[in-house]
């Protein structure tokens, strides 16, 4: 089973090797990187089938124990976001290939783009496995470097323009995070996970108190959290439809699913529950808020998903084992549903010919299927009973009320909020594109209209263009995917409990990797950098 | 602490330069800017060592006397990432600088070859390969100064035959000066 960990990681990135090489041949190429991304789905299915039958899988790479050695671990939480970001990719990639197949690969060069999104999936693979914060460093650079990549394709104006933004803004959050892995070495002398998660309690409290904040912000610059996601909206709707779509759904988790690991596993004490509050609360609204002014569907679903980023830090902050089962599902639901509506906003650009709200009508007429695509999704993000984002948000809000604290309440109702605001967004978004005729674009009067603020990269109407059978055919069964988390969020629930249950006592992750406990490792650089440290 | 104060000084000062450095307006100097931060930060991760000793498993007898060698390691990798960062950096620099000069036209500068069928285009790079052999070979005369110049023709088209890989790099490098041109 433990072979299994490192050959998640290594796939894409043989993968990735192979495509490379075969840049001339296209045909061969797309094989490859399907396949290989097929595998390393099937593969950390079986790893979350295993672990959560038999506990968590620890692999010490090369034969190194583990506070020398790179150690990889895969508990409950990081197989199951595994499962999920590898189904999403391979269904995203099946969509770009299906564009491809439509337009003569013009938008996403095949020779450069199956490579370079192999390695993405690889980085993204490595950061959830990876066992020390230094790993976890190499895993996101991995995953910027080819998003860097991905996001200029093709190089034009307004892609370099944004890029360049995006780029710089993810550096100074990778410089913040390699500052504080150096800090945490100083501190408690080591970089694997589970030893420091042994040492940091007994490191003065400002000590832990900056470590802590500086993990946050450059993982919150990531997750984009207000006020550090202002670079997002800017930067995600730019990029090819296929690219946007894996960007919202998986690069922000990332972010997430580190905030998840550090929090729980460094300050079980909960120390940062007020300022995450607040930070979750304004998160909330600000992206809401940005939502509704938007007249382009990509820029107005780039700020929903800003604005949902709240919600798992909401649960984070909360910091109950029913709490972050709650995150934990609504991260999985997440994910799934905020990537099927990007690749329904790129169906309904090649269908309408633009995605501004402005300039779109009548296509619940001319295109049904995209309609339905998109309706279905809109419905289960806004919180739609009986859809899993219904779900996800009433499980956290329980587990707000158990816990009963006035703050608390605040930011349910404010959660609550925000969901009728997204479902408000998003159905003006349905009544003018898809709802109202085509005749009435022109001299178009509504209360709901006026507040609209154009994309201020837009191009105009662009060549309306024909989507081909896999494009619809990999969106729909995203589709599916977000249904079936519905009738089986039962199951997942459970899965995510158990999960919660994991990473809610860090002994479990402790004793996973330290099978004989730690004693015998000396702690000789231990509190030499910093006066009062762990010793 | 046992860290050197002159390492400590000089990690803070580029810090506060490549910050500063970092808010300009222009791409290079954020550039510039992006490595003084990435090299104080390297410099914090060297400073976390601890004190200085001899070095690790090479001299080092025992634990006693060795400098901790895993913040060298984790510094190469940060050194390696950071080098590949900034190359792809200077090429979105180069990019943009380049789509700055030519204004709007250079987005809608059309590939030349966008419309050729791959027979075509091996044609086109053919011909350009042609073109390399062809200034070679009259710097080759001018180098020898005779005027033998009788199967030279036949010679010229064996050698691209031979080399048709190379003739496909060279048309790429060839793109942008086109661009130039206009």
């Amino acid at each position: 089973m433990t072979a299994l960990v490192p050959l998640v990681v290594c796939l894409p990135l043989l993968g990735a090797a192979t495509a490379l090489m075969l840049g001339q041949r296209r045909r061969l190429q797309v094989m490859v990187s399907v396949l290989s991304l097929a595998a390393a789905t099937v593969m950390s299915g079986v790893l979350l089938v295993l672990v959560d039958r038999f506990g968590t899988a620890v692999v010490q790479v090369g034969g190194w124990d583990a506070p020398w050695g790179i150690v990889l671990v895969v508990d409950r939480l990081a197989a199951l976001m595994l499962l999920i970001s590898a189904l999403m990719l391979l269904g995203v990639l099946l969509f770009a290939v299906g564009q491809g197949v439509v337009d003569g690969d013009a938008e996403t060069p095949v020779s450069i783009f199956h490579p370079t999104y192999l390695v993405l999936a690889a980085g993204l693979f490595n950061a959830f496995v990876a066992g020390d914060l230094f790993t976890m460093y190499v895993g996101f650079e991995m995953l910027l470097s080819a998003s860097y990549v991905l996001l200029t394709l093709g190089g034009t104006g307004a892609r370099i323009r944004v890029g360049i933004t995006y780029i710089v803004v993810s550096l100074v959050s990778s410089l913040l995070f390699l500052s504080a892995i150096a800090l945490i070495y100083g501190a408690t002398g080591t970089v694997t996970l589970a030893l420091i998660a042994e040492r940091m309690p007994n490191l003065p409290a400002d000590i832990q108190l900056i470590l802590g904040l500086l993990l946050l912000i450059a993982f919150g610059v990531k997750a984009a959290v207000f006020p550090m996601s202002f670079w997002l909206p800017d930067s995600y709707p730019t990029a090819p439809a296929p690219v946007t779509a894996v960007f919202a759904g998986l690069l922000t988790k990332v972010g997430v699913y580190a905030i998840l690991r550090t929090q729980t596993l460094f300050f079980p004490d909960n120390q940062f529950s007020t300022p995450l509050m607040i930070v979750a609360a304004l998160t909330l609204l600000v992206g809401i808020l940005g939502a509704l002014a938007q007249a382009d569907i990509k820029r107005l679903l780039s700020f929903t998903l800003v604005s949902h980023i709240g919600y798992m830090l909401f649960g984070i902050a909360i910091g109950t084992p029913l709490a972050m089962a709650a995150t934990i599902f609504y991260v999985v639901h997440h994910i799934t549903v905020q990537t099927t509506l990007f690749l329904a906003a790129g169906l309904i650009d090649r269908v309408g010919g633009t995605t501004s709200l402005s300039r779109l009508g009548g296509l619940l007429k001319s295109s049904p299927l995209v309609a339905v695509l998109f309706f279905v999704g809109a419905l289960n993000l806004g919180g739609i009973p009986p859809f899993s984002g219904f779900l996800g948000k009433f499980a956290l809000f329980q587990a707000g009320t158990i816990v009963g604290d006035p703050v608390i309440y605040v930011l349910i109702g404010v959660g609550a909020l925000t969901s009728l605001l997204t479902l408000y967004a998003l159905a003006r978004a349905w009544n003018m594109a898809f709802w109202r005729p085509k005749k009435q674009i022109k001299n178009y009067t509504s209360s709901m209209s006026v507040p609209l603020v154009e994309d201020p990269h837009d191009e105009g109407m662009v060549l309306k263009k024909t989507i081909s059978p896999l494009m619809v055919g990999a969106t729909l069964s995203m589709l599916v995917l977000t249904l079936g988390l519905t009738v089986f969020a039962g199951p997942i629930f459970d899965l995510s409990t158990r999960a919660a249950a994991n990473i809610r006592s860090p002994s479990t992750y402790i004793d996973a990797v330290f099978p004989n406990g730690t004693g015998s490792i000396a702690e000789s650089n231990v509190g030499t950098n910093f006066e009062g440290g762990a010793r | 602490m046992s860290a050197s104060l002159t390492l400590v000084v000089l990690m803070a000062v580029m810090y506060a330069a490549g910050v500063y450095v970092m808010l300009e307006r222009s791409l290079t100097r954020v550039l510039i800017g992006f490595l003084l931060v990435g090299n104080a930060t390297n410099l914090l991760i060297f400073i976390m060592s601890g004190r200085p000793g001899s070095s690790p498993i090479v001299t080092g007898t025992s634990g006693q006397d060795m400098v901790d060698p895993i913040p060298q390691v984790l510094m190469l990798t940060a050194i390696v990432i950071n080098f590949g960062i900034t190359a792809l950096l200077l090429a979105l620099i180069y990019r943009s600088w380049w789509l700055a000069r030519l204004g709007d036209e250079g987005d809608t500068l059309t590939d030349e070859h966008a419309t050729e069928s791959p027979d075509e285009a091996d044609a086109t790079f053919r011909s350009s390969s042609d073109d390399d052999d062809a200034i070679a070979e009259s710097l080759d005369e001018l180098e020898r100064g005779d005027g033998a110049t009788s199967d030279e023709d036949t010679d010229g088209r064996n050698a691209q035959v031979a080399r048709p890989t190379d003739a496909v790099g060279r048309a790429d490098a060839s793109a942008p000066a086109a661009g130039d041109e206009r």
